[in-house]
């Protein structure tokens, strides 16, 4: 009875349960039936590229019927081959997509292509790791087979062609990218690589002048594989003179070359000609001889002032490479080689460069070479070589910004970014047009001001008697007290400006206003009134004369305390001066900009917090990019009202003077060096206390105090 | 419950089924990631050459001598390159260019160019001496359209170019070439193997390392001098009235049609103004699209060029044209590189719909740079046109220095010389290959200037007493700690002085006698001069030690400048329209007397070797305004003033010691009638006025401040003179 009354209800119960079991089924089905037809569950699945040995690869058979790739364009230039179309998807940077390693072989299975090597390998990880790689084909700008192509003599020409014909975006080769380092074969060593590859790009080693596609081929060096065992501790780069003054290293050079510079050799003992030693040893790399002494490759190089590069059978030698990375300055006698990089790099600054016909002058020619330039030269080698060549990583890169900065050439690495070493110490400066600055522009004034309207009445007044000044900017800062009323303001004939702050701080005076359309900004504090119209215009005048530093009347400079070992501020009357206070200085508006912008370290978060020394920072600033001194104008004169002298302002005065030191060493600490420059002197009118008619002095109310 | 329980396990293995089915090609392709370890490991690959391939491959085959002497064939020419099909030989000694003579009437603008060459310091007329050679036939203009288009060039080529040689040597200047509307760029006939200085050439044309591009110029363009840039305000942030700006011809259709045609998607009329006219030649009114009414009408609004940031450069015919003017308003961007080969966006159009899209690009592109870049570029494109634009001297001298730089090319001009300020033309790599030697660049260098000088003394008259004027004058200025050497430069009728009649002192005193006897003589560069900087003096100068010094001081912070005391001013006669010269007080000053003057030692190299033989004889038939010529070489290469340093009262002795009257040209009015004369030749031949004025005086910080003169480092200098 329970059971059959069970029955019925366990069925009941089960029912939706099977039902949903069926649907699941059914749904799986379907589901797996259109999944069949999903692009990446077909028969031949996509290949996308995965580091690995061709070994593990899938095979792709080549046909002896399959077509070439169209032979080589020789007219090629990046506007008319390159599509740069492709480009530009992935903002403003280069994308490179890598093609699958695949396995290729012949009708009867044999291999067309030498297994991968090491070095080919590490271009493909190198472009795999970088910001440039994209995984899908149609976002790529550039692509690369992956196909080894280094070294012509491990090729079959036509298969390789035909695979390259094959690849499935090929699309006449354009856009494609290919690495080689030996080009070219026996006889006649063509300096290109021989593989016909219609409009794909050569990213080669040993190119010369007519091979060379400008603006569209990469001439990359020839990686030296003892790149890999250099270390950096063994060389030392200074003046200290070599032994030789220059070594021919090579042993693969022509006969001529040995016979003329063996010629030389007689008549310069500072010349090494090496050769291979007797009997010859095939294997063995690093030793060659002469005269019977034996010296061994590469440690040789260290020795020796410069090395000469010849060529062999092929334009590129890997001498080139070791001997930038011994420090040996390269002497390069190849008629019409393109020096790796030579896009790029400044090879002046690295190489001497000689002519084959000028061999016998060889010597000569290396000793009109100044002292001085050869430690630049031998330190510039050194660098580019560690920093374009040491690697295959390095090469990859290299190859590929090149690329980028030809397709973003509004975002390209400027001459400077490729060439000068991190050490160079110089300023470029940012204000350097050759040129007195046009009386007619005026200047603004920019006074800062707290409370002070009375005094700051005064100070507009004054400041407008200067013919020159174009605009009067006051700079409340303020947020308690709202400014006066229009009315209430001195009535004056030239355009009058305020603009409120959101917080006091003392950077607010130096902020890039809108309002401030002159190049020249006098900053002026609201309380120096005592300044002439004669003197605030010569000073305008100075600083036309010199629009890139700071030109102001009161002076301070800084001196180095033995005893404390720190730097201290001085405001005595001192013969020098290294710093304008910007209580009363004229300055370019650029460094409004650099000063809101660009200050090093916390400075600006310093010199808020402790409401001081704004103008010292400004000082730093000025003189840390054009490495000049500030311009004092006119003598001394006292700005501070001299009848509030009392005890009280004196102890105030320490303090103050204690802090501003303080300034000083924090500052000269965040550079890392003390910018400041000292000078002796300061610009007065011509016929300052001349003995001439007063009247016909141009400026003749200064200095009066 | 246990039904719930039994469902829910029941829908778990369910998803977990569809999931192992779906994930499966997931978990396969990370398998094959995680294998990455297994299938790729470095150190057993091979490397990519053996080590024979590296250090071995001999050329054991061809000679290279023999492949050195092959010679280039005629229809080889386009791979030509300096070892190619140059002949050094010929230049070993100097670098000599020399012109043929002209037979035919040739155009203004290339009688300028031959013109130039033959005044110019590398000019010979002995063809047996020359490096190159210039055809006295015009190639400017090889549009056969045009009037000065020059018939059977090539016929008249081989009857008057004697050493014409298939083109070795040769430079050919042109500026123009083929015609309406591919504009090919073939000159009509075989230029072999000369170099082409051409304006508009494409990177295919281009023979790298041979050829030079140099800009098109009007037929207007100022022979010499030239006008300055007209950007003379700096201003940060740039802010122009117009962003980018293009005004040209609209070919309807021919060459680099389609880039101008599709101007008009990105004109704005706000800050982006593109305005073409259709307007060409006769025949354009057939040719005429429906846009071209309205174009000309804007076009005819003209607009001017200085209120613009960017000006926009497109295939045509004319582009140079363009970038001369609008660099010298000072608003062109673009990429120049050292050897003034211009990188203009020459990008042929495939097809006119992707010009379009990519042409919508250029504002986003041109609103990316930043502020800061946008002011560098400003200022270097005034630089440019300063250093090598401005005028037809200055482009026909830098394609000559280009060659120049290619053939000596161990001491060829860094990149730094020829883009920045005095630029190629003016620093000469045979004074030094390096560049802290020259007074340009040392803080870009960070390197610090010499820290002493030499002192130069023109002297004549014979030394009477150890208390003779010289004899004081040397004693005061071996007494600064900053001297380094004396030289007295003896140029005086009788023989030189013996040494042990000159003071005894603690630097070393040479009496060294110039070459020749001239008034120029005191600029001669000599080997003992190592210092950077040369204090230059009369015999008859005063100066204390004081005054020495804090010169020394103030040059060392101005080490491109002339600094020194007595100064000159110049001013315009408008009654006599010429320049007039005075030494009266005046509020302002041009010039400095090198009687008593601190400079750079480069500019007696420039002085002796750059300038003109012109200006030389000017100087050597006067015998006077020497110190006036290196006053305008100074400014001419810095742009600006010189700086007068503060003396002491009472600086020139009329009355020596003896008490007899010397002649001086101090009171000879004929004196300043000349120094006037001088300063017009001058001014003539640098075709412009050089010479900046100045209003300021360098004096001690605390000259004459009301201060115990106890604290001054420079109270002497506050007294007054000798009478």
């Amino acid at each position: 009875m329970v059971s059959v009354r069970n029955a019925p209800r366990l069925t009941r119960r089960y029912t939706p349960f099977f039902n949903v079991l069926f649907c699941f089924i059914l749904v799986a089905l379907v589901l797996g039936g259109l999944s069949t037809l999903w692009p990446w569950n077909s028969e031949t699945p996509k290949r996308e590229f995965v580091l690995q040995s061709e070994e593990f690869a899938p095979v792709a058979t080549v046909l002896s019927t399959d077509a070439l790739a169209k032979s080589t364009k020789s007219s090629c230039t990046f506007y008319n081959c390159f599509d740069v179309y492709r480009c530009g998807q992935h903002g403003s940077s280069l994308t490179v997509y890598i093609y699958p390693i695949l396995r290729y072989v012949d009708e009867n299975g044999l291999p067309v292509m030498n297994a991968l090597s090491k070095e080919f390998m590490e271009i493909l990880e190198a472009i795999q790791e970088s910001k440039f790689y994209v995984t899908n084909p149609d976002k790529a700008c550039i692509l690369v087979p992956a196909l080894d192509l280094l070294n012509q003599n491990n090729l079959h020409l036509k298969e390789t062609s035909q695979i390259l014909a094959g690849l499935p975006y090929w699309n006449s080769g354009i856009n494609h990218l290919l690495f080689n380092m030996l080009p070219g074969n026996v006889p006649n060593y063509n300096p290109c690589l021989e593989v016909e590859r219609d409009n794909a790009i050569v990213a080669g080693a040993g190119l010369s002048t007519w091979t060379y596609r400008r603006t569209y081929d990469i001439s990359i060096p020839l990686f030296s594989p003892l790149s890999q065992d250099f270390q950096h501790e063994t060389i030392e780069i200074n003046e200290s003179p070599r032994k030789w003054l220059i070594v021919s290293p090579q042993i693969n050079i022509h006969s001529e070359y040995r016979e003329e510079l063996e010629e030389l050799k007689e008549e310069h003992p500072e010349l090494l000609v090496l050769d291979e030693c007797i009997p010859a040893k095939p294997d063995n790399a690093t030793e060659r001889c002469h005269d019977g002494e034996t010296y061994f490759y590469p440690s040789i190089l260290k020795n020796s002032t410069f090395c000469l590069v010849l060529q062999g059978a092929r334009l590129a030698q890997a001498t080139l490479s070791d001997a930038m990375m011994y420090g040996c300055i390269p002497v390069v006698a190849i008629d019409g080689y393109v020096l790796p990089f030579s896009e790029v790099l400044d090879w002046k600054r690295v190489a001497v460069r000689l002519r084959e016909d000028h061999l016998h002058d060889l010597i000569h020619i290396l000793k009109s070479i100044s002292e001085h330039r050869i430690l630049e030269m031998r330190k510039q080698a050194h660098f580019i070589w560690t920093q374009y060549f040491s690697s295959i990583q390095k090469i990859t890169l290299t190859t590929l910004q090149i690329i980028n900065d030809r397709v973003f050439p509004h975002f390209a690495r400027t001459y400077e970014e490729w060439n000068d070493p991190p050490w160079k110490e110089g300023t470029t400066p940012p204000l350097n047009l050759p040129v007195i600055v046009p009386k007619s522009q005026g200047f603004t004034a920019v006074i800062l001001t707290y409370d002070r309207v009375e005094s700051l009445f005064k100070v507009i007044r004054r400041v407008v008697q200067a013919p020159s000044i174009a605009k009067v900017l006051v700079v409340w800062n303020n947020q308690q007290k709202h400014p006066p009323p229009a009315t209430s303001w001195p009535k004056i004939n030239k355009p009058l400006k305020v603009v409120q702050t959101k917080e006091n701080k003392l950077s607010n005076r130096f902020y890039p206003y809108d309002e401030i359309e002159t190049e020249a900004v006098l900053a002026i504090d609201d309380d120096i009134v005592m300044l002439t119209a004669d003197e605030l215009e010569f000073a305008y005048e100075v600083w036309r004369e010199f629009p890139d530093r700071i030109v102001g009347f009161p002076s301070r400079v800084h001196l180095w305390d033995n005893n404390t070992g720190k730097w201290k501020y001085e405001s005595e009357w001192t013969n020098e001066i290294s710093m304008v206070l910007t209580g009363a200085a004229f300055y370019h508006k650029y460094y409004s900009y650099l000063y809101t912008t660009s200050l090093p370290g916390d400075i600006k978060t310093w010199v808020d917090s402790r409401m001081n020394c704004e103008d010292i920072a400004m000082n730093f600033l000025v003189a840390n990019i054009t490495g000049k001194a500030p311009i004092k104008v006119t003598p001394r004169k006292k700005f501070k009202c001299p009848e509030c002298t009392n005890v009280e302002m004196l102890s105030a005065d320490v303090i103050h003077m204690a802090e501003r030191s303080e300034c000083i060493n924090k500052f000269a600490q965040v550079y890392g060096k003390m910018p400041l420059k000292t000078v002796e002197f300061r610009a007065d009118p011509v016929l300052y206390k001349d003995n001439f008619p007063e009247k016909l002095k141009r400026f003749n109310n200064i200095g009066s105090l | 419950m246990k039904a719930k329980k039994r469902y829910f396990l029941v829908l778990i293995s369910c998803a977990f089924l569809i999931l192992c089915y779906f994930g499966k090609y997931y978990l396969w392709t990370n398998g094959k990631r995680e294998a990455k370890g297994f299938s790729y490991t470095k150190h057993k690959l091979q490397s990519y050459l053996s080590t024979k391939e590296v250090y071995g491959g001999k050329d054991s085959t061809v000679s290279p001598r023999s492949r050195r002497k092959e010679k280039v064939k005629t229809t080889d020419t386009v791979k030509c390159n300096m070892a190619r099909c140059f002949d050094f030989s010929r230049c070993i000694d100097d670098f000599k260019v020399y012109v043929y003579p002209v037979e035919d009437s040739i155009s203004p603008a290339y009688q300028k160019i031959l013109s130039i060459i033959q005044e110019s310091r590398y000019y010979t007329d002995d063809p047996s001496q020359a490096c190159l050679f210039v055809l006295s036939l015009d190639t400017l203009d090889r549009d056969h359209l045009s009037p000065d288009y020059v018939k059977n060039i090539h016929l008249k080529l081989h009857q008057r170019a004697k050493y014409w040689n298939n083109g070795r040597n040769h430079v050919l200047f042109n500026l123009y070439s083929g015609t309406w509307p591919d504009y090919i760029e073939d000159l009509g006939f075989d230029v072999g193997q000369a170099i082409l200085a051409k304006a508009s050439t494409s990177v295919s044309k281009f023979r790298q390392y041979f050829d030079v591009s140099i800009p098109l110029f009007p037929k207007h363009h100022p022979k010499k001098g030239g006008e300055r840039g007209t950007l003379t305000s700096n201003n940060f942030p740039v802010n122009k009235k117009y962003t980018l700006v293009f005004k040209g011809k609209r070919y309807v259709h021919g060459i680099g049609s389609e880039t101008r045609n599709s101007l008009h998607h990105i004109h704005n009329n706000k800050d982006i103004i593109l305005v073409t006219t259709c307007r060409h030649g006769k025949s354009w009114k057939q040719l005429k699209d429906e846009r071209c009414e309205t174009d000309n009408i804007g076009f005819d609004r003209s607009l001017v060029w200085p209120n613009l940031v960017y000006c926009i450069q497109s295939l045509a015919q004319k582009r140079g044209n363009k970038m001369v003017s609008g660099m010298k308003s000072l608003s062109y961007k673009d990429r120049l590189k050292s050897l003034n080969l211009f990188s203009l966006d020459k990008r042929r159009v495939r097809r006119n719909r992707i010009e379009v899209f990519k042409i919508v690009k250029v504002p986003d592109i041109i609103r990316s740079i930043n502020k800061t870049r946008v002011h560098a570029l400003r200022q270097h494109t005034r630089i440019m046109w300063d250093n090598y634009f401005s005028s037809i001297e200055k482009i026909v001298m830098t394609t000559l220095e280009i060659i120049r730089d290619r053939i000596s090319a161990q001491t060829a001009r860094s990149y730094v010389i020829w883009n920045s300020h005095p630029g190629a033309l003016l620093s000469l790599p045979q004074f030094s290959d390096i560049l802290r030697d020259f007074p340009f660049y040392w803080r870009h260098l960070a390197a610090s200037i010499s820290p002493n000088f030499t002192a130069i003394i023109y002297a004549t008259m014979p030394i009477m007493s150890s208390s003779s004027p010289l004899a004081r004058l040397i004693k005061n200025v071996a007494k600064s700690s900053f001297a380094s050497r004396i030289l007295v430069l003896w140029n005086g009728e009788t023989a030189p002085p013996i040494a042990n009649k000159l003071p005894q002192v603690s630097v070393p005193v040479n009496i060294i006698q110039p070459p020749q006897k001239t008034i120029s003589s005191r600029f001669h560069p000599h080997p003992l001069v190592q210092t950077d900087a040369v204090l230059n003096l009369d015999e008859d100068a005063v100066l204390t030690t004081e005054e020495v010094d804090f010169a020394f001081k103030v040059w060392q912070s101005y080490p491109e400048r002339i600094v020194g005391y007595p100064a000159r001013s110049h001013y315009w006669e408008d009654s006599k329209s010429c320049w007039g010269y005075t030494s009266k007080w005046t509020n302002e000053y041009s010039m400095i007397l090198t009687g008593a003057a601190f400079y750079h030692r480069y500019y007696n190299y420039l002085y002796t070797f750059y300038l003109h033989n012109l200006l030389h004889k000017t100087v050597d038939q006067s015998q006077n305004c020497e110190d006036i010529l290196m006053n305008f070489l100074v400014s001419h290469v810095t742009n600006l003033p010189p700086i007068k340093v503060t003396q002491r009262k009472q600086y020139k002795e009329t009355i020596a010691t003896d008490g007899k009257t010397y002649p001086t040209p101090w009171n000879d009015p004929d004196h300043f009638v000349q120094r006037q004369i001088c300063m017009n030749t001058f001014v003539d031949t640098f075709a412009y006025m050089p010479l900046v004025r100045s209003s300021l005086r360098l004096d001690p910080v605390l000259f004459k401040d009301p201060v115990s003169n106890l604290r001054k480092r420079y109270r002497k200098l506050e007294q007054e003179g000798w009478k």
